[in-house]
Protein backbone atom coordinates (compact mmCIF):
# COMPACT_ATOMS: atom_id res chain seq x y z
CA UNK A 1 0.00 0.00 0.00
CA UNK A 2 2.84 2.06 1.19
CA UNK A 3 5.22 1.26 -1.50
CA UNK A 4 2.30 1.74 -4.06
CA UNK A 5 2.09 5.15 -3.23
CA UNK A 6 4.93 6.04 -3.06
CA UNK A 7 5.15 4.52 -6.69
CA UNK A 8 2.80 6.46 -7.70
CA UNK A 9 4.03 9.81 -6.29
CA UNK A 10 7.32 8.80 -8.23
CA UNK A 11 5.68 8.50 -11.84
CA UNK A 12 3.54 11.74 -11.07
CA UNK A 13 6.95 13.55 -10.38
CA UNK A 14 8.54 12.04 -13.15
CA UNK A 15 5.55 12.95 -15.38
CA UNK A 16 5.23 16.66 -14.20
CA UNK A 17 9.57 17.01 -14.80
CA UNK A 18 9.59 15.41 -18.04
CA UNK A 19 6.10 17.62 -19.25
CA UNK A 20 8.43 20.89 -18.10
CA UNK A 21 11.57 19.59 -20.28
CA UNK A 22 9.19 19.04 -23.34
CA UNK A 23 7.39 22.27 -23.15
CA UNK A 24 10.72 24.02 -22.41
CA UNK A 25 12.49 22.61 -26.04
CA UNK A 26 8.57 23.77 -27.30
CA UNK A 27 8.94 27.17 -26.15
CA UNK A 28 12.49 27.18 -27.66
CA UNK A 29 11.37 26.68 -30.98
CA UNK A 30 8.70 28.89 -30.45
CA UNK A 31 10.94 31.90 -29.03
CA UNK A 32 13.31 31.21 -32.63
CA UNK A 33 10.38 30.97 -34.48
CA UNK A 34 8.99 34.41 -33.67
CA UNK A 35 12.31 35.80 -34.69
CA UNK A 36 12.80 33.63 -38.05
CA UNK A 37 10.89 34.76 -41.34
CA UNK A 38 8.48 34.54 -42.88
CA UNK A 39 6.34 36.19 -40.14
CA UNK A 40 2.90 34.34 -40.14
CA UNK A 41 1.06 37.94 -39.41
CA UNK A 42 -2.36 36.95 -40.88
CA UNK A 43 -2.36 33.47 -38.78
CA UNK A 44 -1.30 35.75 -35.66
CA UNK A 45 -4.15 38.78 -36.30
CA UNK A 46 -6.91 36.05 -36.71
CA UNK A 47 -5.48 34.29 -33.33
CA UNK A 48 -5.83 37.49 -31.78
CA UNK A 49 -8.93 37.85 -32.66
CA UNK A 50 -9.95 34.41 -31.35
CA UNK A 51 -8.47 35.38 -28.03
CA UNK A 52 -9.11 38.98 -27.94
CA UNK A 53 -12.63 39.55 -29.60
CA UNK A 54 -14.26 37.02 -29.31
CA UNK A 55 -13.44 36.22 -25.49
CA UNK A 56 -14.62 39.74 -24.79
CA UNK A 57 -18.39 39.18 -23.59
CA UNK A 58 -17.30 36.26 -21.37
CA UNK A 59 -14.54 38.29 -20.23
CA UNK A 60 -16.76 41.40 -19.65
CA UNK A 61 -19.46 39.63 -17.79
CA UNK A 62 -16.79 38.07 -15.80
CA UNK A 63 -14.90 41.52 -14.80
CA UNK A 64 -18.48 43.70 -13.65
CA UNK A 65 -19.48 40.30 -11.72
CA UNK A 66 -16.19 40.81 -9.88
CA UNK A 67 -15.95 44.02 -9.07
CA UNK A 68 -19.54 44.28 -7.69
CA UNK A 69 -19.11 41.66 -5.71
CA UNK A 70 -15.53 42.63 -3.92
CA UNK A 71 -17.89 46.10 -3.45
CA UNK A 72 -20.20 44.49 -1.78
CA UNK A 73 -18.55 42.32 0.70
CA UNK A 74 -16.25 44.99 1.38
CA UNK A 75 -18.43 47.34 2.34
CA UNK A 76 -20.98 45.31 4.52
CA UNK A 77 -17.80 44.34 5.88
CA UNK A 78 -16.04 47.82 5.97
CA UNK A 79 -19.54 48.82 7.75
CA UNK A 80 -18.46 47.12 10.88
CA UNK A 81 -15.31 49.47 12.14
CA UNK A 82 -16.77 52.49 9.67
CA UNK A 83 -14.21 51.99 7.22
CA UNK A 84 -16.81 51.45 3.82
CA UNK A 85 -14.83 55.07 2.40
CA UNK A 86 -12.02 52.56 1.06
CA UNK A 87 -14.44 50.51 -0.46
CA UNK A 88 -13.18 52.11 -3.79
CA UNK A 89 -9.47 51.33 -2.53
CA UNK A 90 -10.33 48.09 -2.43
CA UNK A 91 -11.92 47.04 -5.79
CA UNK A 92 -9.37 49.08 -7.30
CA UNK A 93 -6.39 47.16 -5.84
CA UNK A 94 -7.84 43.76 -5.92
CA UNK A 95 -8.95 44.18 -9.50
CA UNK A 96 -5.69 46.07 -10.85
CA UNK A 97 -3.61 43.49 -8.49
CA UNK A 98 -4.93 40.20 -8.50
CA UNK A 99 -8.42 39.42 -9.74
CA UNK A 100 -7.90 41.19 -13.19
CA UNK A 101 -4.96 39.14 -14.28
CA UNK A 102 -6.05 36.13 -12.70
CA UNK A 103 -9.96 35.73 -13.52
CA UNK A 104 -9.51 36.63 -17.00
CA UNK A 105 -6.49 34.02 -17.49
CA UNK A 106 -8.84 31.15 -15.99
CA UNK A 107 -11.58 32.52 -18.45
CA UNK A 108 -9.42 33.06 -21.51
CA UNK A 109 -8.28 29.71 -20.67
CA UNK A 110 -11.41 27.76 -20.51
CA UNK A 111 -12.52 29.01 -23.82
CA UNK A 112 -9.47 30.01 -25.87
CA UNK A 113 -7.17 27.05 -24.33
CA UNK A 114 -9.57 24.33 -24.57
CA UNK A 115 -10.08 25.34 -28.51
CA UNK A 116 -6.86 25.65 -29.13
CA UNK A 117 -5.66 22.13 -27.63
CA UNK A 118 -8.61 20.45 -29.26
CA UNK A 119 -8.10 22.46 -32.47
CA UNK A 120 -4.08 21.11 -33.10
CA UNK A 121 -5.23 17.54 -31.52
CA UNK A 122 -7.68 17.01 -34.31
CA UNK A 123 -5.02 18.39 -36.63
CA UNK A 124 -2.53 15.96 -35.26
CA UNK A 125 -5.13 12.35 -35.44
CA UNK A 126 -5.96 13.39 -39.06
CA UNK A 127 -2.35 13.91 -39.95
CA UNK A 128 -3.01 17.26 -41.04
CA UNK A 129 0.58 18.33 -39.25
CA UNK A 130 1.81 15.82 -40.88
CA UNK A 131 0.58 17.44 -44.39
CA UNK A 132 1.72 20.70 -43.59
CA UNK A 133 5.26 19.61 -43.01
CA UNK A 134 5.26 17.65 -46.24
CA UNK A 135 4.35 21.09 -47.43
CA UNK A 136 7.34 22.38 -46.24
CA UNK A 137 5.91 24.68 -43.19
CA UNK A 138 6.83 24.27 -39.82
CA UNK A 139 3.99 23.43 -37.86
CA UNK A 140 5.20 24.78 -34.61
CA UNK A 141 5.47 28.31 -36.56
CA UNK A 142 2.93 28.10 -38.81
CA UNK A 143 -0.11 26.77 -35.81
CA UNK A 144 1.72 27.59 -32.31
CA UNK A 145 3.82 30.72 -32.97
CA UNK A 146 0.78 32.81 -33.39
CA UNK A 147 -1.16 31.53 -31.07
CA UNK A 148 1.54 32.72 -28.77
CA UNK A 149 1.95 35.65 -29.71
CA UNK A 150 -1.65 36.24 -29.95
CA UNK A 151 -2.20 35.07 -25.99
CA UNK A 152 0.64 37.17 -25.15
CA UNK A 153 -0.41 40.54 -26.29
CA UNK A 154 -4.05 39.97 -25.72
CA UNK A 155 -4.24 39.00 -22.41
CA UNK A 156 -2.92 42.06 -21.05
CA UNK A 157 -5.51 44.17 -23.71
CA UNK A 158 -8.21 42.15 -21.50
CA UNK A 159 -7.21 42.69 -18.52
CA UNK A 160 -7.00 46.69 -18.90
CA UNK A 161 -10.60 46.57 -20.07
CA UNK A 162 -11.10 44.13 -17.21
CA UNK A 163 -9.41 46.54 -14.67
CA UNK A 164 -11.79 49.26 -15.98
CA UNK A 165 -15.37 47.50 -15.81
CA UNK A 166 -14.66 45.92 -12.87
CA UNK A 167 -13.93 49.41 -11.43
CA UNK A 168 -17.44 50.82 -12.60
CA UNK A 169 -18.94 47.53 -11.66
CA UNK A 170 -18.08 48.67 -7.87
CA UNK A 171 -18.86 51.92 -8.11
CA UNK A 172 -22.57 50.95 -9.65
CA UNK A 173 -23.19 48.57 -6.25
CA UNK A 174 -21.46 51.10 -3.97
CA UNK A 175 -22.61 54.35 -5.24
CA UNK A 176 -26.13 53.05 -7.01
CA UNK A 177 -27.26 49.96 -4.74
CA UNK A 178 -26.07 51.05 -1.34
CA UNK A 179 -26.31 54.82 -1.50
CA UNK A 180 -22.68 55.78 -0.93
CA UNK A 181 -21.24 58.70 -1.98
CA UNK A 182 -20.00 58.90 -5.56
CA UNK A 183 -16.99 61.24 -4.65
CA UNK A 184 -15.87 59.16 -2.02
CA UNK A 185 -15.63 56.22 -3.99
CA UNK A 186 -13.85 57.67 -7.01
CA UNK A 187 -11.23 59.65 -4.39
CA UNK A 188 -10.28 55.85 -2.76
CA UNK A 189 -9.94 54.34 -6.03
CA UNK A 190 -7.61 57.08 -7.25
CA UNK A 191 -5.78 57.53 -3.81
CA UNK A 192 -4.61 54.40 -3.45
CA UNK A 193 -3.92 53.10 -6.61
CA UNK A 194 -0.58 53.63 -8.62
CA UNK A 195 0.75 52.68 -11.87
CA UNK A 196 2.60 50.26 -11.09
CA UNK A 197 -0.20 48.09 -9.62
CA UNK A 198 -1.76 48.30 -12.69
CA UNK A 199 2.20 47.40 -14.87
CA UNK A 200 2.62 44.91 -12.36
CA UNK A 201 -0.77 43.23 -13.12
CA UNK A 202 -0.49 43.72 -16.61
CA UNK A 203 2.70 41.80 -16.84
CA UNK A 204 1.37 38.92 -14.82
CA UNK A 205 -1.37 38.76 -17.17
CA UNK A 206 1.27 38.75 -20.37
CA UNK A 207 2.87 36.13 -18.63
CA UNK A 208 -0.13 33.90 -18.11
CA UNK A 209 -1.16 34.57 -21.83
CA UNK A 210 2.07 33.37 -22.66
CA UNK A 211 1.70 30.10 -19.95
CA UNK A 212 -1.37 28.90 -21.19
CA UNK A 213 -1.04 28.87 -24.84
CA UNK A 214 1.87 27.56 -24.27
CA UNK A 215 0.99 24.36 -22.53
CA UNK A 216 -2.86 24.40 -24.39
CA UNK A 217 -0.58 24.35 -27.80
CA UNK A 218 1.97 21.78 -26.02
CA UNK A 219 -0.95 19.44 -25.05
CA UNK A 220 -2.77 19.64 -28.31
CA UNK A 221 0.11 19.43 -30.80
CA UNK A 222 1.51 15.99 -29.17
CA UNK A 223 -2.08 14.42 -28.83
CA UNK A 224 -2.19 10.52 -29.40
CA UNK A 225 -4.66 8.11 -29.80
CA UNK A 226 -7.88 9.44 -31.71
CA UNK A 227 -10.59 11.60 -31.18
CA UNK A 228 -10.20 10.08 -26.66
CA UNK A 229 -6.63 11.89 -26.94
CA UNK A 230 -8.36 14.68 -28.34
CA UNK A 231 -10.58 14.80 -25.36
CA UNK A 232 -8.04 13.80 -22.98
CA UNK A 233 -5.37 16.85 -24.59
CA UNK A 234 -8.29 19.44 -23.73
CA UNK A 235 -8.99 18.37 -20.39
CA UNK A 236 -5.12 18.29 -19.80
CA UNK A 237 -4.83 22.31 -21.39
CA UNK A 238 -7.38 23.52 -19.35
CA UNK A 239 -6.22 21.73 -15.61
CA UNK A 240 -2.16 21.75 -16.55
CA UNK A 241 -2.87 25.97 -17.55
CA UNK A 242 -5.14 26.80 -14.82
CA UNK A 243 -2.41 24.62 -12.31
CA UNK A 244 0.06 27.18 -14.28
CA UNK A 245 -1.27 30.73 -14.12
CA UNK A 246 -2.44 30.23 -10.35
CA UNK A 247 0.73 28.79 -8.91
CA UNK A 248 3.34 31.16 -11.05
CA UNK A 249 0.58 33.92 -9.55
CA UNK A 250 1.69 33.60 -6.31
CA UNK A 251 5.41 33.64 -7.26
CA UNK A 252 5.16 36.45 -9.72
CA UNK A 253 3.11 38.56 -7.15
CA UNK A 254 6.00 37.96 -4.62
CA UNK A 255 8.19 39.53 -6.87
CA UNK A 256 6.50 42.39 -8.49
CA UNK A 257 4.69 43.25 -5.51
CA UNK A 258 7.53 43.86 -3.01
CA UNK B 1 16.48 8.60 -56.72
CA UNK B 2 15.40 6.60 -53.19
CA UNK B 3 17.14 4.74 -51.49
CA UNK B 4 16.42 3.18 -48.12
CA UNK B 5 18.93 0.75 -46.59
CA UNK B 6 18.26 -1.03 -43.24
CA UNK B 7 15.07 1.11 -41.79
CA UNK B 8 14.13 0.18 -38.10
CA UNK B 9 11.75 2.02 -36.34
CA UNK B 10 9.64 0.94 -33.13
CA UNK B 11 6.98 2.38 -31.77
CA UNK B 12 7.63 1.79 -27.83
CA UNK B 13 8.53 -2.03 -27.87
CA UNK B 14 6.22 -2.41 -30.90
CA UNK B 15 9.05 -3.58 -34.12
CA UNK B 16 7.71 -2.19 -36.98
CA UNK B 17 9.96 -1.70 -39.70
CA UNK B 18 13.28 -4.46 -39.20
CA UNK B 19 15.47 -3.77 -41.47
CA UNK B 20 13.95 -2.35 -44.81
CA UNK B 21 16.39 -1.94 -47.95
CA UNK B 22 14.47 0.26 -51.05
CA UNK B 23 15.37 1.33 -53.81
CA UNK B 24 13.73 3.59 -56.16
CA UNK B 25 15.24 4.89 -59.63
CA UNK B 26 14.64 8.17 -61.50
CA UNK B 27 11.40 8.13 -63.65
CA UNK B 28 10.50 4.55 -61.87
CA UNK B 29 7.06 3.65 -60.03
CA UNK B 30 6.99 1.48 -57.17
CA UNK B 31 4.42 0.27 -55.54
CA UNK B 32 4.22 -0.99 -52.19
CA UNK B 33 2.05 -4.12 -51.19
CA UNK B 34 1.52 -5.56 -47.59
CA UNK B 35 -1.08 -6.38 -45.46
CA UNK B 36 -3.03 -4.20 -43.37
CA UNK B 37 -0.55 -2.56 -40.39
CA UNK B 38 2.65 -4.42 -41.48
CA UNK B 39 4.06 -0.68 -41.81
CA UNK B 40 3.47 0.79 -45.26
CA UNK B 41 2.63 4.29 -43.87
CA UNK B 42 5.46 3.67 -42.06
CA UNK B 43 7.70 3.35 -43.99
CA UNK B 44 6.45 5.73 -46.78
CA UNK B 45 6.99 8.58 -43.72
CA UNK B 46 10.68 7.71 -43.94
CA UNK B 47 10.53 8.79 -46.78
CA UNK B 48 9.78 12.34 -46.89
CA UNK B 49 11.11 12.71 -43.27
CA UNK B 50 8.20 12.78 -41.44
CA UNK B 51 9.21 9.95 -39.17
CA UNK B 52 13.45 9.22 -38.37
CA UNK B 53 14.36 5.50 -38.24
CA UNK B 54 15.86 4.37 -35.11
CA UNK B 55 18.49 3.06 -37.59
CA UNK B 56 19.69 3.21 -41.19
CA UNK B 57 19.62 5.30 -43.97
CA UNK B 58 17.45 7.61 -46.08
CA UNK B 59 19.10 9.15 -49.39
CA UNK B 60 17.14 11.06 -52.14
CA UNK B 61 19.08 12.43 -55.14
CA UNK B 62 22.40 11.24 -53.04
CA UNK B 63 21.49 13.90 -49.88
CA UNK B 64 21.77 12.06 -46.95
CA UNK B 65 17.72 13.15 -45.45
CA UNK B 66 18.72 12.17 -41.74
CA UNK B 67 21.94 14.64 -41.96
CA UNK B 68 19.59 17.31 -43.02
CA UNK B 69 18.83 20.65 -40.52
CA UNK B 70 14.81 22.12 -40.87
CA UNK B 71 15.87 24.59 -43.60
CA UNK B 72 17.94 21.93 -45.83
CA UNK B 73 14.80 19.44 -45.14
CA UNK B 74 12.09 21.71 -46.18
CA UNK B 75 13.56 22.65 -49.33
CA UNK B 76 14.07 18.77 -50.45
CA UNK B 77 10.58 18.50 -49.45
CA UNK B 78 9.38 20.95 -52.23
CA UNK B 79 10.39 18.50 -54.60
CA UNK B 80 7.76 15.96 -52.92
CA UNK B 81 4.01 15.84 -52.85
CA UNK B 82 2.32 13.30 -50.46
CA UNK B 83 -1.08 11.81 -50.31
CA UNK B 84 -2.15 10.80 -47.11
CA UNK B 85 -3.69 7.67 -46.70
CA UNK B 86 -7.16 9.81 -44.92
CA UNK B 87 -6.21 12.90 -47.14
CA UNK B 88 -5.07 14.73 -44.54
CA UNK B 89 -6.77 17.85 -45.78
CA UNK B 90 -7.09 21.17 -43.47
CA UNK B 91 -10.56 21.32 -42.19
CA UNK B 92 -10.46 25.25 -41.68
CA UNK B 93 -9.59 26.01 -45.00
CA UNK B 94 -11.54 25.85 -48.40
CA UNK B 95 -10.74 23.40 -51.11
CA UNK B 96 -8.65 25.46 -53.38
CA UNK B 97 -6.69 26.82 -50.33
CA UNK B 98 -6.04 23.10 -49.40
CA UNK B 99 -4.54 22.66 -53.43
CA UNK B 100 -3.02 25.75 -53.71
CA UNK B 101 -1.26 25.60 -49.68
CA UNK B 102 1.76 25.08 -51.30
CA UNK B 103 2.11 27.71 -53.73
CA UNK B 104 0.72 30.63 -51.69
CA UNK B 105 3.28 29.58 -48.91
CA UNK B 106 6.11 29.13 -51.36
CA UNK B 107 5.64 31.47 -54.27
CA UNK B 108 4.62 34.97 -55.11
CA UNK B 109 1.84 33.95 -56.99
CA UNK B 110 -1.76 36.31 -56.63
CA UNK B 111 -4.47 34.39 -54.88
CA UNK B 112 -6.42 34.41 -58.12
CA UNK B 113 -3.94 32.70 -59.96
CA UNK B 114 -3.35 30.00 -57.21
CA UNK B 115 -6.96 29.51 -57.77
CA UNK B 116 -7.15 28.81 -61.16
CA UNK B 117 -4.28 26.75 -60.82
CA UNK B 118 -6.22 24.69 -58.07
CA UNK B 119 -9.35 24.14 -60.38
CA UNK B 120 -6.98 22.84 -63.00
CA UNK B 121 -5.19 20.40 -60.34
CA UNK B 122 -9.37 19.28 -59.11
CA UNK B 123 -10.09 19.06 -62.48
CA UNK B 124 -7.64 16.45 -63.46
CA UNK B 125 -8.63 14.28 -60.95
CA UNK B 126 -11.94 14.70 -61.97
CA UNK B 127 -13.30 17.37 -59.42
CA UNK B 128 -15.58 20.35 -60.83
CA UNK B 129 -17.33 23.58 -58.63
CA UNK B 130 -16.34 21.99 -55.39
CA UNK B 131 -13.37 24.43 -55.23
CA UNK B 132 -14.92 26.63 -52.53
CA UNK B 133 -16.66 23.86 -50.81
CA UNK B 134 -15.29 23.41 -47.40
CA UNK B 135 -13.53 19.77 -46.78
CA UNK B 136 -15.88 18.59 -44.16
CA UNK B 137 -18.65 18.52 -46.88
CA UNK B 138 -16.89 16.19 -49.28
CA UNK B 139 -17.04 12.15 -49.65
CA UNK B 140 -13.96 10.19 -48.64
CA UNK B 141 -13.20 9.55 -52.43
CA UNK B 142 -13.66 13.26 -53.03
CA UNK B 143 -11.32 14.15 -50.07
CA UNK B 144 -9.09 11.95 -51.29
CA UNK B 145 -8.93 13.41 -54.87
CA UNK B 146 -8.70 16.34 -53.36
CA UNK B 147 -6.10 15.09 -51.39
CA UNK B 148 -3.90 14.25 -54.85
CA UNK B 149 -4.95 17.22 -56.49
CA UNK B 150 -2.83 19.20 -53.47
CA UNK B 151 -0.33 16.55 -53.84
CA UNK B 152 0.51 17.60 -57.78
CA UNK B 153 -0.17 20.93 -56.93
CA UNK B 154 3.98 22.25 -56.97
CA UNK B 155 4.37 19.66 -60.09
CA UNK B 156 6.72 17.91 -57.73
CA UNK B 157 9.34 15.12 -58.49
CA UNK B 158 8.70 12.65 -56.39
CA UNK B 159 5.29 11.38 -55.55
CA UNK B 160 3.90 9.67 -52.61
CA UNK B 161 1.06 8.27 -52.36
CA UNK B 162 -0.89 6.08 -49.23
CA UNK B 163 -3.63 3.91 -50.52
CA UNK B 164 -5.06 6.21 -53.46
CA UNK B 165 -7.34 4.31 -54.40
CA UNK B 166 -8.87 2.79 -50.81
CA UNK B 167 -12.71 3.69 -50.78
CA UNK B 168 -12.66 4.77 -54.12
CA UNK B 169 -15.63 2.93 -56.49
CA UNK B 170 -14.00 0.96 -58.97
CA UNK B 171 -14.07 3.33 -62.24
CA UNK B 172 -12.37 6.55 -60.16
CA UNK B 173 -10.27 3.78 -58.93
CA UNK B 174 -9.38 2.99 -62.34
CA UNK B 175 -9.18 7.06 -62.95
CA UNK B 176 -6.93 7.38 -60.47
CA UNK B 177 -4.76 4.89 -61.55
CA UNK B 178 -4.88 6.24 -65.12
CA UNK B 179 -4.15 9.79 -63.73
CA UNK B 180 -1.16 8.14 -61.92
CA UNK B 181 0.30 6.33 -64.89
CA UNK B 182 -0.19 9.91 -66.63
CA UNK B 183 1.86 12.00 -63.64
CA UNK B 184 4.75 9.28 -64.29
CA UNK B 185 5.15 9.30 -68.47
CA UNK B 186 4.02 13.06 -68.71
CA UNK B 187 6.26 14.70 -66.36
CA UNK B 188 8.81 11.29 -65.55
CA UNK B 189 7.63 11.66 -61.97
CA UNK B 190 9.27 9.35 -59.57
CA UNK B 191 6.27 7.73 -57.39
CA UNK B 192 6.04 5.42 -54.13
CA UNK B 193 2.35 3.78 -54.10
CA UNK B 194 0.86 2.25 -50.90
CA UNK B 195 -2.15 0.00 -52.16
CA UNK B 196 -3.60 -3.41 -50.98
CA UNK B 197 -5.16 -3.37 -54.29
CA UNK B 198 -3.52 -5.64 -56.40
CA UNK B 199 -5.55 -4.37 -59.67
CA UNK B 200 -4.07 -1.44 -59.04
CA UNK B 201 -0.61 -2.61 -58.12
CA UNK B 202 -0.03 -4.11 -61.75
CA UNK B 203 -1.50 -1.38 -63.44
CA UNK B 204 1.07 1.37 -62.23
CA UNK B 205 3.84 -0.67 -61.16
CA UNK B 206 7.02 -0.91 -62.69
CA UNK B 207 8.35 -2.75 -59.90
CA UNK B 208 6.20 -4.51 -56.84
CA UNK B 209 7.86 -4.73 -53.51
CA UNK B 210 6.20 -6.51 -50.57
CA UNK B 211 6.60 -5.68 -47.05
CA UNK B 212 5.98 -8.13 -44.71
CA UNK B 213 7.46 -8.81 -40.88
CA UNK B 214 9.15 -5.22 -41.02
CA UNK B 215 10.94 -6.41 -44.24
CA UNK B 216 10.80 -6.58 -48.26
CA UNK B 217 10.32 -10.05 -48.65
CA UNK B 218 10.45 -9.67 -52.38
CA UNK B 219 10.95 -7.40 -55.08
CA UNK B 220 10.40 -7.71 -58.71
CA UNK B 221 8.29 -6.50 -61.90
CA UNK B 222 4.34 -7.09 -61.78
CA UNK B 223 5.43 -10.57 -63.90
CA UNK B 224 7.51 -11.85 -61.75
CA UNK B 225 5.41 -10.60 -58.36
CA UNK B 226 2.55 -12.39 -60.00
CA UNK B 227 3.96 -15.61 -60.48
CA UNK B 228 6.04 -15.83 -57.24
CA UNK B 229 7.45 -18.52 -56.19
CA UNK B 230 7.35 -17.09 -52.32
CA UNK B 231 4.46 -18.66 -50.80
CA UNK B 232 3.67 -15.30 -48.81
CA UNK B 233 3.47 -13.12 -51.46
CA UNK B 234 1.22 -15.47 -53.57
CA UNK B 235 -0.99 -15.79 -50.62
CA UNK B 236 -1.44 -12.03 -50.09
CA UNK B 237 -1.48 -11.44 -54.53
CA UNK B 238 -4.24 -14.03 -54.86
CA UNK B 239 -6.20 -12.38 -51.82
CA UNK B 240 -6.14 -16.19 -49.89
CA UNK B 241 -7.35 -16.51 -46.32
CA UNK B 242 -5.32 -19.86 -45.76
CA UNK B 243 -1.89 -19.96 -46.28
CA UNK B 244 1.86 -18.89 -44.25
CA UNK B 245 0.44 -15.48 -43.28
CA UNK B 246 -0.98 -15.46 -39.67
CA UNK B 247 -3.66 -12.94 -39.07
CA UNK B 248 -3.43 -12.38 -35.22
CA UNK B 249 -6.51 -12.62 -33.92
CA UNK B 250 -8.34 -15.02 -36.01
CA UNK B 251 -8.15 -18.79 -35.47
CA UNK B 252 -7.66 -21.46 -38.13
N1 LIG C 1 3.02 7.36 -34.59
C1 LIG C 1 2.83 6.10 -34.19
N2 LIG C 1 2.94 5.78 -32.88
C2 LIG C 1 2.78 4.51 -32.46
N3 LIG C 1 2.51 3.48 -33.27
C3 LIG C 1 2.39 3.72 -34.58
C4 LIG C 1 2.54 5.04 -35.11
N4 LIG C 1 2.38 4.99 -36.45
C5 LIG C 1 2.14 3.68 -36.73
N5 LIG C 1 2.14 2.93 -35.62
C6 LIG C 1 1.94 1.47 -35.57
O1 LIG C 1 2.72 0.88 -36.56
C7 LIG C 1 2.04 -0.18 -37.18
C8 LIG C 1 2.04 -0.01 -38.68
O2 LIG C 1 1.19 1.06 -39.01
P1 LIG C 1 0.94 1.54 -40.51
O3 LIG C 1 2.23 1.85 -41.16
O4 LIG C 1 -0.05 2.64 -40.44
O5 LIG C 1 0.29 0.26 -41.19
P2 LIG C 1 -0.24 0.13 -42.68
O6 LIG C 1 0.63 -0.90 -43.31
O7 LIG C 1 -1.64 -0.36 -42.58
O8 LIG C 1 -0.14 1.45 -43.34
C9 LIG C 1 0.65 -0.22 -36.58
O9 LIG C 1 0.61 -1.27 -35.66
C10 LIG C 1 0.52 1.10 -35.89
O10 LIG C 1 -0.25 0.96 -34.74
MG1 LIG D 1 -1.44 2.75 -43.94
Amino acid sequence: MLIKFIEWIGAAVEGVIIGIGKISILLYNVLRGIFKPPFEIKNTLRQMLEIGVNSLPVVLITAVFTGMVLALQSYTGFKRFGAEGLVGSIVALSMTRELGPVLTALIVTGRAGASMAAELGTMRVTEQIDALETLATNPVKYLIVPRFIAGTIMLPALVVVTDIIGILGGYFVTVVLLNAGSRTYMKATWDFLQAEDIYNGLIKAAFFGAAFTLISCYKGFYTKGGAEGVGRATTGAVVYSSMAILISDYFLSAWLFK
Amino acid sequence: MIELKNIHKSFEDKQVLRGVDLQVKKGESLVVIGGSGSGKSVLLKHIIGLLRPDQGTVMIDSTDLLALDEDGLNEIRKKFGMLFQAAALFDSMKVWENVGFGLKRHTKLPDAEIKEIAVQKLKMVGLVNIEDVMPSELSGGMRKRVGLARAIAMEPDILLYDEPTTGLDPIMADAINKLIIEMREKLDITSVTITHDMKSAYKIADTIAMLYNGVIIETGSPDEIENSSNEIVRQFVEGRAEGPIVLEGIER
